[in-house]
C-alpha cells in the first residue's frame, strides 16, 4: 500500500454498504479519481462533511486492490455550504459537476486546464456576484473549448469568412457564413451571439448586462452544443432552474 | 459465471444496496447451505411484508392499513409537521421521544446528478396537506448532507410565502466531542443554528 496526495473537487458520492462512501473527485495531478471514504457517512466522521459535492480538499488517498482510500482530508474551500444556500446555485452546480465527470472520460488521466476551470467556476458561482445560470454556461462553453471543442462566435467555423454572421451550426461547432451553410442551422438574435461570445471569453460586466430573454436563448445553444459532444445527456441539465 | 438459477439469485440479490457483488455470492452460497425452513421462513417475510406493508396516504411513511400508526393517532399535534427524506427517519426522531407532532416522508431528497427533482418526490403531496389552515409550523429534518441542504432550501423557499414558521433542524456539533475536531462546515452550519440562551 502507498499513500500519495493531490488535491481535488469532490464531483459525485455513492453509498458504500454501512457507513462508507465511493467518492469521486477531479484531481490537479491524478485527474478524476474514485476513491473509498470509510465511515464517512456518520455523523461522528472526522472528514464526511468535506468530501461531499463541491468541496475543493486537499487529501491523501492510499493506493488500494480496485478503489484508492481517502485516509486524510483537509478543506481547501467549502464552496458547497453557498452553493446549496441557494436553489439556482446547487441546480446550476450540479449540472457543473456532472459535465467535469463527463469531460474526463478517462480515469487517472491528467485533466489540470479541466481541473483548474472547474476550481474558479465554483468559486465563481459560491461568490454570487453572477448569475447562476450565466456561470454554469460560461463554464459549459470552456469546458467544451478545453476538451477542444471550442465554438467560434465570430469567424466562420468552416472557411474563416470574417463574421459577424446570422447562423449559428450546432454540428459545425460556431457561426457559418452564408455560402457554407450547412443543414439544421438556427439564427439566433446579434445579442445572443454576443452574449455567448462574452461568456466563452470571460466578459463578465458585457454578460451581466443581458437581457433574460438572450440569456435564456444562449443556454438553449449552449445546452444544444453541449448534448452533441456528449454521448449521453446530462441527467442534471433539465433539472437546472433558470 | 454460475449456472442458472445460482447466477439470477446472486444477481437479485447485488441489487440490494450496499451489496457488491462478493457479498452477494457469499449470501448466495450462504442460502444454499441454509437449512430449507430457514430459507422458507425468509421468504415468507419477504412475501408478507410486501402484501401487508403500504405506504399511508397521508405523509408516505410505512403502514399496515390506508394510513399509518402517527397519522390515525389523535394525541399528535397536527399544527406541527416534521419532514423527512425516508421512513427510517420517522422511527429515528421517534427513538428521542421530544416531537409529538406529525410527518411527511419526502421518499429522498433532490439529487440532479441522479435524476431525481423535486417532482420524483412527494413535494406536490406536501403542499397539499399545507393548503388548509391546519399546520402552523414546519420542521425541514433532512439529512444534514449536500442533498439534505439543498432540499431544505428548496422547501423553505416554497413554504416562507405561505406564511408559515419554518425551522431547519440545528446541525451541529456531536455532543460528546470536543470543538477543536469539528470540521469547518459542521462548526460552520453550528454557527448559523446557534440559539438565544434564556438565563
Ligand atoms: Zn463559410
Ligand atoms: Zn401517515
Amino acid at each position: 500500500m502507498s499513500l500519495y496526495r493531490d488535491e481535488g473537487v469532490v464531483l459525485r458520492t455513492q453509498k458504500l454498504g454501512e457507513a462508507d462512501r465511493i467518492v469521486t473527485l477531479l484531481t490537479r495531478n491524478n485527474g478524476r479519481v474514485r476513491a473509498v471514504g470509510k465511515g464517512v457517512r456518520r455523523t461522528t466522521s472526522r472528514f464526511g462533511a468535506r468530501l461531499e459535492p463541491f468541496m475543493h480538499v486537499d487529501c491523501q488517498f492510499a493506493t488500494g486492490r480496485t478503489l484508492d482510500i481517502v485516509t486524510q482530508a483537509e478543506t481547501i474551500a467549502p464552496y458547497g455550504m453557498s452553493i446549496t444556500d441557494d436553489y439556482g446555485r446547487y441546480t446550476a452546480g450540479t449540472a457543473m459537476l456532472e459535465t467535469a465527470e463527463r469531460l474526463t472520460a478517462e480515469e487517472r488521466e491528467p485533466a489540470v486546464q479541466q481541473y483548474l476551470l472547474l476550481v474558479g467556476a465554483l468559486r465563481t458561482l459560491a461568490g454570487a456576484a453572477h448569475d447562476p445560470g450565466l456561470v454554469l454556461d460560461a463554464y459549459l462553453l470552456r469546458g467544451l473549448s478545453v476538451a477542444g471543442f471550442a465554438p467560434s462566435f465570430a469567424d466562420c467555423v468552416r472557411c474563416d469568412a470574417q463574421g459577424p454572421h446570422r447562423l449559428f451550426s450546432v454540428q459545425a461547432g460556431g457561426m457559418v457564413c452564408g455560402s457554407c451553410r450547412p443543414s439544421g442551422t438556427v439564427a439566433p438574435s446579434a445579442d445572443t451571439v454576443a452574449l455567448l461570445a462574452a461568456l466563452l471569453s470571460g466578459d463578465w460586466p458585457a454578460a451581466d448586462s443581458s437581457q433574460p430573454r438572450t440569456r435564456r436563448e444562449a443556454s438553449g445553444i449552449t445546452a444544444a452544443f453541449l448534448q452533441w459532444h456528449l454521448e449521453r445527456g446530462l441527467r442534471s441539465l433539465g433539472l437546472v432552474e433558470r | 459465471m454460475y449456472e442458472g438459477v445460482v447466477q439470477d439469485l446472486i444477481d437479485e440479490l447485488g441489487r440490494l444496496p450496499g451489496v457488491g457483488p462478493k457479498s452477494a455470492q457469499r449470501i448466495a452460497f450462504h442460502l444454499l447451505a441454509a437449512d430449507a425452513d430457514d430459507v422458507r421462513r425468509l421468504v415468507a417475510a419477504l412475501t408478507e411484508v410486501k402484501e401487508k406493508v403500504r405506504f399511508c396516504t397521508v405523509c408516505g411513511n410505512v403502514a399496515q392499513q390506508e394510513q399509518c400508526r402517527i397519522c390515525l393517532d389523535p394525541r399528535r399535534d397536527p399544527s406541527v409537521l416534521c419532514v423527512v427524506e425516508e421512513p427510517k427517519d420517522v422511527v429515528a426522531i421517534e427513538r428521542t421521544r421530544e416531537f409529538r407532532g406529525r410527518y411527511h416522508v419526502l421518499g429522498g431528497a433532490i439529487s440532479p446528478i441522479e435524476g431525481v427533482g423535486p417532482d420524483d418526490l412527494r413535494v406536490r403531496e406536501l403542499m397539499t396537506r399545507l393548503a388548509d389552515d391546519t399546520v402552523q409550523e414546519i420542521i425541514l429534518a433532512t439529512d444534514p448532507n449536500l442533498e439534505g441542504e439543498a432540499t431544505a432550501t428548496y422547501l423553505a423557499r416554497m413554504i416562507k410565502p405561505m406564511g408559515l414558521r419554518v425551522t431547519r433542524l440545528a446541525s451541529g456539533l456531536p455532543v460528546g466531542g470536543d470543538l477543536e475536531y469539528a470540521d469547518e462546515v459542521t462548526l460552520g452550519r453550528a454557527f448559523e443554528g446557534r440559539r438565544l440562551l434564556d438565563v
